[in-house]
């Protein structure tokens, strides 16, 4: 999409997030070979003067096997059970289209700052009348930093999972009424 | 807080079957301890078996871990590890994978000895054969060495020291649990929960 003549770096008033065309997702190198990935179908997020907040339910997170989804909720890694939600808020600043956003992440009840960058695109008028703006978003986090240290060791003695995990917010926001 | 307590022990004078007892004698008031005793009765896992019509016994120990809101597991200690009988229960009790009654259940694990160490090295491995199921395990450690010494003749735990640690182990567990509800990590989130 070619949006340079429509962008601008902090939108304001209220936009909230439509999640039905909206994705979160998170990547993660396994084995040394491949990156595996799942996403959140539950979530929220909100755009009020320019702070992004947004927070997604562990226990939405879907992959390919229901077993391991199991183990994603358990106390080896989400512990989904006592810490249900993951969250974020920070301000939105940037230049043009480019964004970055300067908060912080909790993710299994301990905060971090973590700084999210990507792209703001819009606004635009959809078919049905309203205003939109989308965020593209990106981070790195270290998931050892919020207590996540399960890993299965490899042969050369390396862990299968990698600590690095990229998460990602591709957000189709909504002017509030 | 209805506690589970399970012997990983078959012996009719158990160490650990007595530590579990005893378990229910110093747990804070206001708690119960049952004591699930059809471990002999648990037959070699088999997934041929393992269908609606699951083995009774294997029926009984998934509805008591269900009814419960922590399990208390003392194990012996064989060639350095779990009881085989024990881990076989723990394998039946664990499935279906996805959906079985120890995902979630908090679980502490205790164990007694006849030798110098109380079962350090079993309560490790049933401690890493514990998370990899998904139970919550409860950081709490009583190893009860030289265990001829501990108890008496008909099983009573005698020893002062040992008497006081169990207790405060126990005392730590049911604190633990009861403060960690759902409920406290949700009042974090800056948003009200999705619909």
């Amino acid at each position: 999409m070619s949006t340079t003549e429509q962008t601008v770096a902090s939108p304001t008033g209220t936009w909230q997030v439509d999640t039905v065309h909206s994705a979160v997702e998170f990547e993660v190198p396994y084995m040394g070979v491949a990156t595996f990935s799942g996403s959140v179908k539950q979530f929220e997020a909100t755009l009020a003067d320019g702070e992004l907040s947004g927070s997604a339910e562990i226990a939405s997170i879907v992959t390919k096997d229901e077993n391991l989804q199991a183990h994603l909720l358990s106390p080896e890694f989400f512990d989904a059970e006592r810490y249900p939600r993951v969250s974020f808020r920070g301000p939105v600043r940037g230049n043009g289209s480019e964004i970055e956003v300067d908060g912080e992440i909790t993710i299994k009840g301990i905060s971090r700052p973590a700084t999210l960058t990507g792209t703001v695109t819009g606004p635009v008028t959809d078919p049905y009348g309203n205003e939109r703006y989308g965020l593209s978003l990106r981070t790195t986090i270290d998931r050892t930093e919020f207590g996540i240290t399960w890993n299965a060791p490899m042969p050369d003695g390396s862990g299968a999972l990698a600590d690095a995990v990229t998460l990602k917010a591709d957000l189709s926001l909504v002017k509030a009424a | 807080m209805r506690i589970l307590g399970i012997s990983g022990s078959l012996r009719r004078d158990s160490h650990n079957t007595s530590l579990v007892r005893a378990a229910a004698e110093l747990l804070p008031s206001g708690n119960e301890l049952v004591l699930w005793d059809e471990l002999r009765a648990v037959p070699p896992y088999d997934q041929d078996l393992d269908d609606e019509s699951a083995p009774t016994a294997v029926a009984s120990l998934r509805a008591a871990v269900a009814d419960a809101d922590v399990v208390l597991i003392s194990t012996p200690e064989y060639n350095s590890s779990v009881p085989g009988a024990l881990k076989n229960a723990l394998d039946w009790a664990s499935r279906p994978h996805a959906t079985h009654v120890f995902r979630n259940k908090p679980v502490a694990v205790i164990g007694a000895s006849a030798g110098a160490f109380g079962a350090v090295w079993a309560q490790a491995e049933l401690r890493k054969v514990l998370a990899a199921m998904g139970a919550r395990v409860a950081d709490v450690e009583v190893a009860v060495g030289h265990a001829g010494e501990k108890f008496a003749d008909d099983g009573a735990l005698v020893d002062e020291g040992v008497r006081e640690q169990l207790r405060e182990a126990l005392a730590a567990l049911v604190a633990e649990t009861a403060r960690a509800t759902p409920q406290v990590q949700a009042a974090a989130s800056p948003l009200p929960a999705a619909a």
